[in-house]
């Protein structure tokens, strides 16, 4: 992967930092860098919590628990929850693009706090590194992502311990990062450039930080808490001794239900910068998506118990998250909506980028139109701790996050290497993992449903068939992986130049070379009030050029 | 329009759900279907509405201009968002009435239970610690008119077993057995870590807390063997945490009972 992002053109710059190939392994400043660093960083882990899925679902291929041994299926789903939420999702959708572009976005050279920038990205290999390697030095954690007491404080303490660390260290990363995003937003946009005429992911970055500041501490507070429960055995959360096993999953969900959103509100801001471009027509209703960016991180912040519905919170309690959860559905559905006006009377261009878009759109719906259902607690007390919650979630965070991951690389590839992706490849691209992912996912609501829990390493034999049809699906998903390195490794060197702004773009990244240079822009930044104006008003289409079809299609 | 009956046709006939044995899985079975009908809909409305768009307004060779400058749309906006949330506010409104035909509203007014049957050595209300409640956690007498008393059971969880005591008999059993069309009280703890208690034929899940005892009633009906499974992640045999339960006709469960009983005068 590396190698892909080998600076094309080699400009001759005084500089301190290393040039050329060496400074993505530097302690670089530049923002570029830092979001290519944490681009790279963050896919090798990805491919390190595929292998880790690759696993469970071998072990799924057969009811029995026949592929490795009991406490290591628990070691490896932990790892793989781990793995994908603070060392891909996380680091890649906020750290990887939120560094490349905002600055970019509010006309700066830099974010606001370079140094901090940097330290937040060079605590995530450390940090994963010593995650993994707690397999192999002790075993590492088996109590899930999610460490609930005592299954947490009984198990081996060695591999939990280190699992608190690097979520810790994780945290301390994602808190740097939040904190750097909201001064930059909104502290380092260039003169003249109002609010409301920033482009939509900036909003996004802006709401994400505001939770990731909000919420991470909770999360850091309470591990730290749990860790003297093994280290110190202190009774926070020991019933033998006064605590309360409860308290625990409130304050874990406090932080990791608004992890949702930190993982999937930069995707909507991310999406919202590519179907514009690649659908020749504005945004449509950009002050309705910025309220419900917004809406949604209220919200995001007072839903968390739906999480325990079933572990004996009072009725009360259950009903206010119930409703608060549902709303969620619609500041959501708002944006959603948007998009689809986005899309109707465009000019789409069906590339990779538009068709990993709109993957996303429908994976997401299904997730979400699941989870509204999820967050009535009848209906959860029957799946709840189920497959159907794992494929829920699965459609959220792989469906919707990692789809728009994949559509950002192909829409700002250019723009980082000056080279095009090959399109046949990232098409089929699409359509393996597309194909991939729904057969892998959408059979385990059914399995949910029907009696299957969640982390298990054996099951009833009834189930045999469906989970052999989701482990195909994940085969062919891992199988999908394979053109899309070839693509991006191949076309970094021979790819067709893209030149500037191969898009025809007119957020600011594109108003510069590609790749840009370090602070972005030769003289002065550009200054664009007007993000999504493309498009023609609809009483100015130009008769003479437009062609018939063009008429035809446009209503008229 | 062929959209929304298309979705109520598939909400009503598609059956993903295993059969139903206690009194509020048919309960439930509305509520998914209700829910499905909608998620239907809405899905295949949209994904409809993105594949149309992805072919009608695709770019075609010929064409160089932009797309219709369109930035937004009042009326639209206010449209789809009070839609949703008319539906979402009627969603939860309708899951609530369910959630309290299965009783899980009751214990708003006694947090405290103080009469949960134990028939320990120690006696009954003499442990004042709070009982935390799980979805029907209602006295059920109202159901069949009359007051039945409830089936007392106690549930204990441990790594990686269930077991059942029936005070009434002061016997230990591995395997649940329950009378059919008897409401069933059953008070559950852990003696470990958090396991689950979940019969999918019944529709229900409650956590099983260390330090914490929970209470699950409900009413099977329909006698035949389900299974038990733990969903809460337990530890390395998680997976293997599993029991049944067995629904039997109330004269079978007599007899199980009986020939199970220790005591020598059963309890009235």
């Amino acid at each position: 992967m590396t190698v892909s992002l080998t600076p094309q053109g080699e400009q001759h710059r005084p500089s301190l930092q290393p040039t050329g190939w060496l400074r993505y392994f530097s302690f670089s400043v530049d923002h570029k860098v830092i979001g290519l660093q944490y681009l790279v960083c963050g896919f090798l882990f990805y491919l390190i919590g595929g292998a880790l899925a690759g696993a469970i679902r071998t072990e799924l291929v057969s009811p029995m628990s026949d592929f490795m041994p009991r406490d290591v299926y628990n070691q490896v789903l932990t790892l793989h929850g781990t793995v994908m939420i603070f060392l891909w999702i996380v680091p890649v959708v906020n750290g990887a693009f939120g560094n490349y572009l905002i600055p970019f976005y509010v006309g700066a050279r830099d974010m606001a706090f370079p140094r901090l920038n940097a330290v937040a990205f060079w605590l995530i290999p450390p940090a994963g590194l010593l995650l993994i390697s707690s397999y192999f030095i002790t075993g590492a954690a088996q109590s899930g992502w999610t460490a609930y007491p005592p299954l947490s404080t009984t198990t081996a303490a060695s591999g939990q311990v280190i699992w608190i660390l690097s979520v810790l260290l994780l945290g301390g990363s994602s808190i740097f990062g939040g904190i750097n995003f909201i001064a930059t937003v909104l502290k380092l946009r260039r003169p003249g450039l109002k609010l409301m005429q920033l482009p939509m992911y900036c909003w996004a970055m802006l709401g994400t930080s505001i939770l990731v500041v909000l919420s991470t501490p909770v999360l850091a507070g309470t591990l730290i808490l749990l860790s003297f429960d093994i280290v110190a055995h202190t009774g926070f959360f020991n019933p033998g001794l006064g605590g309360n096993v409860v308290v625990y999953q409130h304050l874990f969900w406090f932080y990791s239900h608004p992890a949702v959103y930190i993982m999937v509100l930069p995707a909507f801001g991310l999406v919202s910068e590519i179907l514009p471009v690649h659908c020749r027509k504005p945004l449509f209703g950009y002050a309705t998506m910025v309220y419900s960016i917004m809406a949604i991180v209220v919200l995001g912040l007072v839903v968390w118990a739906h999480h325990m519905f079933t572990s004996g919170t009072p009725p009360w309690m259950r009903l206010f998250f119930t409703i608060a959860t549902a709303f969620i559905a619609v500041p959501t559905g708002i944006k959603f909506f948007n998009w689809l006006a986005t899309l109707w009377g465009g000019r789409i261009a069906l590339n990779s980028a538009v068709l990993f878009s709109c993957g996303f759109i429908i994976n997401f719906v299904l997730g979400g139109i699941t989870g509204v259902a999820l967050a009535q607690v009848p209906f959860d007390v029957h799946v709840h701790d189920t497959y159907f919650v794992v494929a829920h979630f699965h459609y959220i965070v792989y469906g919707g996050t990692v789809f728009v991951i994949f559509a950002s690389i192909y829409h700002w590839y250019p723009k980082v290497t000056g080279r095009m992706l090959n399109e046949t490849l990232g098409r089929l691209h699409f359509l393996l993992t597309f194909i991939g992912f729904n057969l892998c996912f959408a059979p385990q609501h059914w399995l949910g449903l029907n009696g299957m829990p969640r982390r298990v390493a054996e099951y009833d034999p009834q189930f045999a068939f469906i989970n052999q049809l989701s482990s195909a699906g994940a085969l062919l998903m891992a199988i999908s992986t394979l053109p899309f390195l070839w693509n991006v490794v191949d076309s970094a060197f021979r790819g067709e130049i893209a030149g500037d702004n191969p898009w025809n773009a007119l957020t600011p990244e594109w108003l510069t070379s590609s790749p840009p240079p370090v602070e972005n822009w030769e003289g002065e930044a550009p200054l664009v009030h007007e993000p999504y104006g493309y498009g023609v008003p609809i009483d100015q289409i130009d008769l003479a050029a437009a062609s018939g079809s063009d008429l035809w299609s446009s209503g008229k | 329009m062929i959209l929304v009956l298309g979705g109520l046709w598939i909400g009503q006939n598609v059956n993903l759900l295993p059969a139903d044995a206690s009194a509020n899985a048919p309960v439930y079975d509305e509520l998914f279907r209700v829910l499905f009908s909608i998620g239907t809909i809405l899905f295949i409305g949209i994904v409809g509405l993105v594949i149309f768009s992805l072919i009608r307004f695709r770019r075609r060779p010929s064409q160089r201009g932009d797309g219709l400058a369109i930035e937004g749309n009042l009326p639209l906006e206010i449209f789809w968002t009070a839609v949703p949330a008319i539906v979402v506010l009627f969603v939860g409104l309708y899951s609530y009435d369910i959630y309290d035909r299965m009783g899980g509203m009751t214990p708003l007014n006694h947090g405290m239970d103080h009469s949960a049957p134990m028939h320990d050595p120690s006696p009954p209300d003499e442990n004042g610690e709070r009982v935390w409640g799980g979805i029907g956690t209602s006295s059920i007498q109202a159901k069949d008119g009359g007051a039945i008393a409830a089936v007392p059971i106690e549930v204990t969880a441990m790594q990686f077993a269930f077991l059942f005591r029936y005070p009434q008999g002061d016997f230990i059993s591995g395997e649940l057995h329950v009378p059919a069309g008897k409401p069933v009280s059953l008070r559950m703890e852990a003696k470990d870590v958090i396991h689950a208690f979940w019969v999918p034929e019944f529709r229900l899940k409650q956590d099983v807390i260390p330090g914490q005892p929970t209470v699950l009633n409900f009413t099977p009906t329909r006698p035949g063997t389900y299974p038990i499974v733990c969903a809460e992640l337990c530890g390395p045999y998680h997976g293997g945490m599993r029991s049944s339960v067995v629904v039997d006709d109330p004269e079978s469960y007599e007899a199980w009972f009986n020939a199970n009983n220790t005591l020598e005068v059963a309890d009235a």
